[in-house]
């Protein structure tokens, strides 16, 4: 019933993938298995993304619904929210009162930007060490200690609790941060472009400027030409002054995602260091860059990894320049 | 065996098996897809991201070593694409890796720098970001940070050792792979993490600066000995199939490096069974509980730091070529009129752990060694080369009267299976005072990690256990702390396959080389009319002549052990430094 409420909506995942939310669940309820788990991944890792903690402060009870009605509808023994650590002093007594008596256990995800990937989360929860699994399987198949488990993002349960209560407007929260004006989470109609958001929450800029939207870091480029397009990922945007320093920023990313990396993977491992040693001097040799954003875009183990790649790559050709 | 499909790789159409990966595929159809993390006795990491393919239908680059085969698949396993991602991936492994090519155990068969070659990768286009990093000595086994490539599967080796020793530590680039300070982790010598380990990171103290040193000792009688495992698996190193048996060619190339004397212990492997039998006698007789082997050097240390409450269990029998290094300086030398002072004896053996068995004060005899030197096979294929002596071109030779014709039994001993086979054979003589019918206990045999036989000698039922690897041997313990009478003889043997898939044994080693490897041993003993060790003629003289008594038997033949503290971590300035 819920799943085809679901389907019906279009909702998609919150977290930044955007994978159908119907299908996740339907794939967690067929699975046979004695046991399943549910988690809400509320480690809102992604720099510039601030929406997940703006739910869970002020709408708690509604999260939580969302959560208990997965549970009852894949037939969940256990669900965890996974806790950005930073959030956990200001939210832990809040949501401890949503929960309840619900088997809902609240879980402070350690630092760092792999905990927030799903399979690292698995891992993380199970004590193992910190990085991601191999795909297949998918966790909807073998999640956590091997079942099948329902990962979502904290908005993502939130809209499932519209949804069930018929009062589902299909937007969603985007995340204004950077060098805009009005800074702060915004609830919009979920298809606006990222020029509708910035006009709409008079964050329109006065200087000339670039944005990356979806995520704070692994977000994309778009020039203030190319704004007509959805904001995509998981609904951030970060405005940038077009006069910053190159290198300045790609220091930025490089440093971020280099203290990220998990290391599991050549390509992530060692090309996010090379990228920090390069970005250290005055001067960059450009196709030795690019050779090292290909490795990490094309064979990346996980998408973190592949992610890396996608600012350096938009900046470097669209505002940079060849 | 599951359904047969057909793929195309490169649109060559293949016949392969659902369940298979597609690099599995491409290797046994002689396409060569590039991997370094990719081993076969271990699990699918992924990590090192050579292996790419591009594959119809699927987006991007995959690793071929996780992606199974299809019906109808089609692959493409080289293009202009893969071939970059693979160089800039290689470029970045070279930059976490110190070449030290003219002391590395990887030789001429290095396969970095084949890729190097094969991708025109430019090796120093970024600068060794590792050469800060330390070197680690323990015991017998060198860790080399500065060329590990943090591909984990010497962690994986060690883990399935139930070792657990090698460990990561933290996240990223400062990753660091290197031994454990936990006080309840100590490695065992077994050596399984060096012939895991792709880029020759790890290695046997000595291996190789050291190997020359028994050489250069002035004024000695120098004798040798090589294990069981050695002939069945040198020839590799000289581009041979596994199994070749090269015990002729082995004593030829010895005794061309200058040894005086060149025994086989696989002679003294048949004191050894005299000896076990006796005790796996006692223990059915007295049902004190099972006998466990004591010939694996890394086994004894496993049970000496991890079980002290179990050493009781041991046979207090020596190992093999100890015994042989004993009977040389003791009984030998004297026969020859010459001063044990003045005798080396040096071990050709496929164990790392042989190294540090040596060293235990308990197998003195008369404040000597039995034995001075252990150089692995693969040192001495290096020092082999090294000399210009090639086993494929040599006249074998005969080893050295009088111990040079084994029993069968004795070379079994090589294989996961063959000493407690060999004991059986033995044992049941001294139990009827007869001998076998059918000598094959085909029960304990093989590349299973445990084996199970009961044996019924005169209404009496002996039961054994063969296992390889300590990661089964740990089972076996788990199942003897429920039931302590489980088994009357235990046989572990802590590389796979036996001594034959030993730590100090060519590189690679895989599940179908150790099986190849052990088969050429099996045929040996089938080969030989002399298949039981107690009918070993010279080994029966010696017991005439010199082991006539409790004490020289005792002295010659036994050892004690005890509960073994954690050893000591050493932080070398290089690998040079190991010896």
């Amino acid at each position: 019933m819920i799943i085809e409420q679901l389907k019906q909506s279009g909702l998609k995942g919150k977290g930044g993938a955007g994978f159908p939310t119907g299908l996740k669940w339907e794939a967690v309820k067929n699975a046979q298995a004695e046991k399943k788990y549910v988690v809400c991944n509320a480690s809102e890792g992604e720099p510039g993304v601030l929406k997940d903690y703006f739910l869970l402060d002020n709408y708690p009870a509604k999260v939580i619904k969302g959560m208990e009605i997965a549970l009852k509808e894949i037939g969940g023994e256990q669900a965890y929210i996974y806790l950005n650590p930073d959030y956990f002093p200001a939210l832990e007594g809040k949501l401890k009162a949503a929960i309840g008596d619900l088997p809902i256990v609240l879980f402070k995800k350690p630092h760092g930007y792999i905990c927030g990937e799903e399979s690292t989360l698995l891992n993380v929860i199970e004590g193992k060490e910190t990085m991601p699994r191999l795909k297949p399987p998918f966790p909807t198949q073998a999640g956590l200690w091997g079942y099948p488990t329902l990962i979502n993002n904290v908005e993502t349960f939130y809209q499932v609790a519209k949804i069930a209560e018929g009062d589902y407007q299909a937007d969603r929260f985007y995340t204004l941060g950077g060098e805009a004006k009005n800074k702060g989470v915004f609830a919009l109609p979920e298809n606006l472009t990222v020029k509708q958001v910035l006009e709409k929450t008079g964050n329109w800029p006065d200087f000339d400027f670039f944005v990356q939207a979806g995520g704070g870091m692994s977000g994309e480029i778009l020039t203030s030409a190319e704004l007509d397009v959805p904001v995509g990922g998981a609904g951030s945007i970060t405005v940038y002054n077009r006069a910053i320093d190159p290198l300045e920023i790609m220091r930025q990313w490089a440093r971020f995602f280099m203290e990220q990396s998990c290391g599991q993977c050549v390509p992530c491992r060692e090309g996010t260091y090379r990228l920090n040693e390069i970005f250290k001097n005055d001067e960059f040799d450009r196709a030795l860059v690019e050779d090292i954003l290909f490795v990490l875009a094309e064979t990346s183990l996980c998408p973190l990894g592949r992610g890396a790649a996608v600012p350096f790559y938009g900046y470097l050709n669209k505002i940079y320049g060849k | 065996m599951e359904n047969k499909i057909k793929i195309f790789i490169d649109q060559k159409e293949i016949e392969t098996f659902e369940g298979k990966t597609v690099l599995q595929a491409a290797k046994e159809n002689g396409i060569n897809i590039p991997a370094l993390c990719y081993h076969p006795d271990l699990k699918i990491k992924a990590n090192c991201r050579l292996c790419l393919v591009e594959i119809k239908g699927e987006r991007g680059l995959v690793p071929s070593c996780r992606v199974q085969v299809k019906g109808g698949m089609e692959v493409i396993s080289e293009s202009e694409k893969i071939a970059r991602a693979r160089k800039i991936n290689l470029e970045l492994i070279f930059a976490q890796h110190v070449e030290e090519c003219d002391d590395c155990n990887r030789g001429m068969s290095c396969r970095l720098l084949m890729l190097a070659r094969k991708y025109k990768i430019n090796i120093k286009r970024f600068l060794d970001r590792k050469s800060v990093r330390n070197v680690y000595q323990f015991g017998t086994i060198v860790f080399d940070q500065t060329k590990c490539i943090d591909c984990r599967n010497c962690v994986e080796a060690c883990a399935d050792q139930t070792v657990n020793f090698l460990e990561v530590k933290g996240s990223g680039h400062d990753l660091e792979i290197g031994p454990s300070v936990e006080p309840n982790r100590d490695c065992v010598y077994c050596g399984q993490c060096i012939v895991h380990c792709p880029v020759g990171a790890i290695e046997a103290a000595g291996e190789f600066e050291g190997v020359e040193v028994p050489l250069k000792q002035e004024g000695k009688i120098k004798v040798f000995q090589f294990a069981p495992a050695i002939r069945a698996s040198i020839g590799e190193s000289f581009g041979l199939p596994a199994g070749s048996v090269m015990t002729g060619q082995l004593v030829a190339g010895l005794k061309a490096l200058g040894a005086d004397k060149v025994f086989d212990t696989s002679v003294a492997a048949d004191f050894t069974t005299i000896e076990e039998a006796g005790e796996l006698v006692e223990h059915v007789k007295n049902g004190t509980g099972p006998c466990f082997s004591s010939c694996c050097p890394a086994w004894v240390k496993y049970l000496e730091f991890n079980y002290p409450d179990l050493i009781g269990h041991f046979a207090t029998t020596r190992s093999p070529h100890i015994i042989m290094g004993g009977l040389v300086k003791n009984y030998w030398a004297q026969k020859e009129k010459i001063d044990p002072k003045d005798v080396i004896v040096v071990s050709i053996m496929p164990c790392t752990a042989k190294k540090y068995e040596i060293q235990r004060k308990e197998l003195e005899i008369d404040g000597l060694r039995p034995v001075d030197y252990v150089l692995t096979t693969r040192e001495l294929a290096y020092l082999f080369r090294k000399k210009g002596i090639n086993l494929k071109d040599i006249q074998p030779q005969p080893a050295d009267s009088p111990w040079g014709e084994p029993s069968g039994a004795g070379v079994i001993y090589g294989a996961s299976g063959g000493v407690v086979e060999s004991a059986l054979r033995t044992a049941y003589y001294k139990l009827t005072n007869k001998d076998l019918e059918k000598l094959d206990f085909e029960q304990v045999r093989g590349m299973q990690g445990i084996k199970k036989a009961e044996i019924e000698i005169e209404g009496k039922k002996i039961r054994v256990a063969a296992v390889n690897g300590l990661g089964n041997a740990k089972k076996i313990l788990d199942e003897l702390a429920e039931n302590p009478k489980a088994y009357d003889a235990v046989e572990v043997m802590a590389c796979p396959g036996g001594c034959i898939g030993g730590g100090g044994q060519p590189i690679p080693t895989s599940p179908e080389i150790r099986k190849q490897r052990a088969e050429a041993l099996y045929q040996i003993d089938r080969d030989k009319t002399l298949r039981l060790a107690h009918k070993n003629s010279d080994v029966l003289k010696v017991y005439d002549e010199f082991l006539n008594n409790p004490e020289t038997i005792h002295k010659i033949c036994h050892t004690s052990y005890n509960k073994k503290a954690k050893g000591e971590i050493r932080t070398l300035k290089d690998s040079k430094q190991s010896i």
